[in-house]
């Protein structure tokens, strides 16, 4: 194996060890990175690359190991998602309407990531306001999936998942140790899935939301995207915290996360909700939920079954909400005080122009709908009514967790498809965020983990719920899992690094 | 009941305002942005105010502690959760294309307000709810011939918006209402009430109905900024609704603007343009819940309002109601008058207080610019009082402190200003008078009543103005008897 | 159909976003899908059930009243497209 790609394939945890050993340098770490960077430019995992200051941030790391300072992420190349406001660096949340935008600001989860040491190589692509399943809806260019079919002889030409897709591909293109999302309704755990991560929606409230482009402000959270349990662990422990500068944010004590990862879940009590079982699904994914529960019971946990009854009314409450927050959250794209502006002769002409040039499709699409459902008229039908919706599936959540510590489902109902796929009908392209978006809707913590593969070798992913706050435990389910699966070692074989 | 004559019978005026009142705070309602008046343009904006990506609300404590203790003062239930939501338009002051404001849950809800009529009737006025949300920006429409100019200092400033029911019934109600709303919040120091800054704002819903029929449909006239406008501007509506219907036509609810140079109003916005504000509970905020303690504590530092304290002094100074009233309006002025009232009559003091001292007041434009103190006027009654110097010699002396701000006493000293009440020397002059005036005297006494008013103007000249005035009447009287 | 051409237009005009003629039916087509897909929530009986807008049950926090200190119209102003002397300027708005 060369020095580079050694270096690209190492982990936040083992990068740490070498780099305290003195065995690498964070610039070396830094530079073998960027190099991968440019050798996977056709994923077009990245919006804008900033190389001069990961290599600055990457010097300044290594005085902090030679004089002994180094911190919880100390030199570690991290890609963020462009929905982060970085001081200085543009940030365009993969939107035309914010394609010259360079906040005067950073975000709350990245300014605690600098802070701990981590330096940035880029700005990560994304879907257009963080609205999509695919990665296809970013104004920059539709996000490609490292991974490939088994024996497939053509380019890369899987979606990665989205829509933290250039977040997921980065990283499973080994072009950062490990990266930033975010999740609304399945936008990091969905892609980690797809491109064989570990992907962490951490609780409601846990991460600052300051400083981060809102798509939907009550159910929008940041979250890490890692190559291992232990890393996402040591991520979240980096971005995880209570900021004054948040209104929801939770001001509850921070654990130790990577002390959680015992292994050891013996008497723990898992519940396997029935109604994730959806007509259609493919066989191999029933079959992986079923491995998943076999390495949980082997590890000493007793499986429960367990009702969650309103779940397929998750999706479409999750379309009225989102959309409607959304439609609101984006109003402030008028082409006044920041973003692209089209001429007009009337503010209401300046305004409309600048919106319909500004915005894609499905991001219209969404602020349509999210209009419509809060008009009059349709307020009481639409919106009130999801939100009746939303406190039921919070409470058949809250009512399980009476009799089970955590559940245990599937991910995503499909792997990774075709780029081009699914485009011309939205609501099938909803589908993909079936399992993920309960989650949100209830506030709670959600881990997708890489457990198997479909027959022609795509990742596929078990995802663990956890109570409001005790990530530490689904984490440490995770570590079961990963361990049980044989994942990485798997991976490695498949991918031939 | 007030009615209004039209040409086919009277009419009934209602009235409800929608007062919007800038809260007294450092800083803006959800940011840190500084409030100050007459910043360059720009200059106290946050990312917040300008609602860039990203950038989060966070309540600030004193504009709810505002709110409450002004809920407070108008008798009003405090409601311990109330709910901020979202109000959606797009306009160019408005940066984040909504305001945050409250709807179905305000922080106080139903109270009542208390005003006094020029006939000296009282009435009570029902206040429907008190919320709180945020200004907009300032647009400027003269500085090009095709461009608006937007100035966001006032951006996410702090309103309270206190809606009276439709209790009002003619523009004098309607001027003592704001009077009455402007007064508690300045006792309290919730808003300073100053109209021409624009840190108190009308909006007027007003309806005609024949007497004890059905709710007429109403007009709203926006942003009236002044108590006269308020009056003037109900007046032209009034006017203008009662011939609209008395010519066969009805009203049509629209929102309409006051021309203070015209003194009409005229169409802003008919309902068929109105928004469709889509409010909804602002996921960026939580529910604000208060403890009944947090209530208590602001409860107890209120001061006395203007109605206790109105109560007080008709019973401490034995005033009448008009006087307590006058006198009430402003805290500043009753602590002054408290001051100058202490020890001596508080009739005579409120005189002084309501008199001179007022007019001296206005014409120097506040209290704080008088040289007179509330200790000095406190002393200059007292002269009278303890008929040291008639009342006369005390407007002199009170000219005097008004230009040199000295206090009383030197300036009778001074002038040797001292009252003269010593009957032999009065009654000396008196006869001097009579001497002088023997034709009017002999008239007096066939009758002319009214040359007794000439004899004390003369006496008193004689006196230089020093005489015992109801010493000088008692003489004078048993003289040419 | 419950959203029709004229729906999509009225309530793109409240969303101030430019719609091209042709794009209308296919917002509009692909607003009904949605909409009639989300009306399957009408199966839930939720009378009794109240709104939750936000899954967490903290109450609003609030924040002491001292000001921030660094306010710069400059950095307010200089991600805008239009300014001048330091206001930002839009088509004129008449009122
Ligand atoms: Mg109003
Ligand atoms: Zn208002």
């Amino acid at each position: 194996m060369s020095k580079q790609s050694e270096l690209c394939t190492l982990t936040i945890a083992s990068a740490k060890e070498k780099l305290l050993k003195g065995e690498i340098t964070s610039v070396e770490l830094t530079e073998a990175h960027l190099k991968q960077m440019d050798a996977q430019k056709h994923l077009n995992a990245f919006i804008t690359p900033t190389p001069e200051l990961a290599l600055q941030q990457a010097k300044e790391s290594d005085k902090r190991y030679q004089k002994n300072e180094a911190k919880l992420l100390d030199g570690m190349p991290i890609g963020v998602k462009d929905l982060f406001c970085t001081k200085d660096t543009r940030t365009t949340a993969g939107s035309h309407i914010l394609e010259n935008f360079v906040p005067p600001y950073e975000s709350g989860v990245t300014s605690k990531l600098w802070s701990n040491g981590a330096l940035m190589v880029g700005k990560t692509n994304m879907d257009e306001f963080a609205m999509g399943s695919a990665n296809i809806t970013s104004y920059f260019g539709s996000v490609k999936n490292p991974w490939r079919k088994k024996g497939s002889n053509t380019p890369e030409n899987l979606v990665p998942g989205g829509s933290s897709g250039g977040s997921a591909a980065a990283v499973a293109g080994n072009m950062c140790l490990a990266s930033l999302g975010s999740d609304t309704g399945g936008s990091i755990r969905q892609p980690a899935a797809f491109c064989g991560l570990v992907g962490l929606l951490p609780t409601y409230g846990r991460c600052s939301r300051y400083g981060m482009v809102a798509f939907a402000s009550s159910l929008d959270q940041a979250g890490p995207l890692t190559k291992t349990v232990e890393d996402a662990a040591l991520l979240f422990q980096g971005i995880a915290g209570f900021d004054p500068k948040d209104s929801t944010s939770a001001d509850v004590p921070l654990p130790n996360f990577q002390k959680a990862l015992t292994g050891n879940i013996k008497g723990m009590r898992i519940g396997i909700p029935k109604e994730y079982r959806l007509d259609g699904m493919p066989q191999r994914i029933e079959k992986l939920w079923q491995e998943g529960i076999d390495w949980l019971k082997d590890a000493g946990a007793e499986i429960v079954d367990v009702s969650l009854p309103h779940t397929k009314y998750a999706l479409p409450c999750y379309y009225i909400i989102a959309p409607a927050e959304a439609s609101s959250n984006l109003a402030r794209y008028d082409g006044v005080r920041f973003g692209h502006r089209a001429e007009g002769k009337t503010l209401n002409e300046m305004y409309a122009k600048t919106r319909g040039e500004g915005f894609g499709r499905e991001v219209k699409r969404r602020i349509l709908i999210g209009t419509y459902v809060l008009s009059s008229g349709y307020y009481d039908a639409y919106y009130v009514k999801a939100l009746r919706i939303r406190k039921l599936i919070r409470d058949d959540f809250m009512k399980v967790y009476e009799k089970v510590d955590a559940l245990l489902t599937p991910s995503t109902p499909n792997p990774a498809f075709e780029i081009g796929q699914k485009m011309d009908d939205p609501l099938s392209m909803y589908l993909n965020d079936a399992f993920t978006v309960t989650v949100n809707l209830a506030g709670l913590p959600g881990l997708s983990i890489p457990a198997g593969f479909t027959d022609d070798e795509l990742p596929l992913g078990l995802q663990i719920i956890g109570k409001p706050f005790d990530e530490g435990t689904i984490l440490n389910i995770g570590s079961v899992i990963e361990k049980s699966s044989g994942f990485l070692e798997k991976a490695r074989l498949i991918r031939g690094n | 009941m007030k009615l209004v004559e039209g040409k086919t019978g009277s009419w009934e005026v209602v009235i409800g305002l929608e007062v919007h009142a800038q809260i007294i705070s450092n800083t803006k309602l959800f940011s840190g942005a500084p409030t100050g008046f007459g910043a360059e343009p720009n200059a106290q904006v946050s990312f917040v105010d300008a609602a860039f990506p990203g950038m989060l609300p966070v309540l600030n404590r004193v504009c709810v502690e505002q709110a409450v203790r002004t809920g407070l003062g108008l008798n009003a239930e405090i409601n311990l959760t109330s709910v901020f939501e979202r109000k959606n338009y797009f306009y160019q002051d408005l940066p984040a294309g909504y305001q945050i404001s409250q709807y179905l849950h305000p922080i106080v809800g139903k109270g009542q307000l208390k005003i006094e009529l020029a006939d000296g009737e009282t009435k009570m006025i029902g206040i429907t709810r008190l919320h709180l949300e945020q200004d907009a920006g300032k647009s400027l429409h003269d500085q090009h011939p095709n461009r608006t100019y937007i100035d966001l200092n006032r951006a996410g400033v702090a309103l309270m918006e206190i809606v009276s029911e439709p209790d009002i019934r003619s523009p004098e109600e309607a001027g003592a209402y704001v009077r009455k709303l402007r007064s508690i919040m300045r006792y309290i120091g919730s808003c300073d009430g100053n109209m021409e800054q624009g840190n108190l704002r009308c909006d007027v819903n007003i309806s005609v109905r024949r007497p004890g029929a059905e709710l007429g449909t109403r007009c709203e006239i926006k942003n009236v900024n002044s108590v006269r406008f308020v009056m003037q501007s109900i007046d032209y509506e009034v006017q203008r609704q009662i011939e609209v219907i008395e010519s066969g036509g009805s009203i049509a609810q629209e929102t309409r603007l006051f021309d203070p140079t015209l003194g009409t109003t005229r169409t802003m916005r008919t309902k068929e343009d109105a928004h469709d504000y889509r409010y909804f509970p602002d996921p960026d905020l939580l529910p604000l819940r208060l403890t009944e303690d947090f209530v208590a504590q602001q409860k107890a530092k209120l001061p006395e309002l203007p109605d206790q304290k109105k109560e007080r002094f008709v019973k401490q100074y034995n005033l009448p109601s008009y006087d307590a009233d006058f006198l009430t309006a402003e805290r500043e002025l009753a602590n002054f008058y408290e001051e100058a009232a202490k020890d001596v009559d508080g009739k005579l003091a409120a005189n002084w207080v309501m008199g001179d001292f007022s007019a001296a007041m206005n014409k120097s434009g506040g209290l704080d610019k008088v040289q007179v103190t509330a200790k000095s006027l406190n002393a200059l009654v007292k002269l009278i009082g303890n008929g040291t110097i008639s009342g006369r010699m005390a407007k002199d002396v009170f000219i005097d402190m008004l230009e040199t701000g000295k206090d009383p006493e030197s300036i009778v000293n001074e002038k040797g200003m001292v009252q003269v009440s010593d009957t032999a020397s009065i009654e000396k002059l008196i006869d001097d008078v009579l001497v002088q005036n023997q034709d009017k005297v002999a008239e007096y006494r066939s009758g002319k009543d009214k040359l007794f008013g000439f004899f004390v103007g003369q006496t008193m000249k004689a006196s230089q103005g020093k005489a015992n005035p109801q010493l000088l009447n008692e003489l004078l009287l048993k003289k040419l008897q | 159909m419950t959203i029709t051409r004229e729906t999509v237009k009225k309530v793109a005009h409240l969303a101030r976003i430019e719609i091209k003629d042709d794009e209308e039916t296919q917002f509009a087509d692909e607003l009904n899908k949605i909409v009639a897909w989300i009306e399957q929530l009408n199966e839930v009986n939720t009378s009794n059930v109240e709104p939750l807008d936000h899954a967490v049950s903290y109450s609003l926090r609030m924040r002491e009243d001292s000001p921030e200190s660094n306010n710069h119209a400059s950095d307010i102003l200089k991600n805008a497209q239009e300014t001048v002397l330091d206001f930002f300027s839009v088509p004129k708005v008449v009122e």
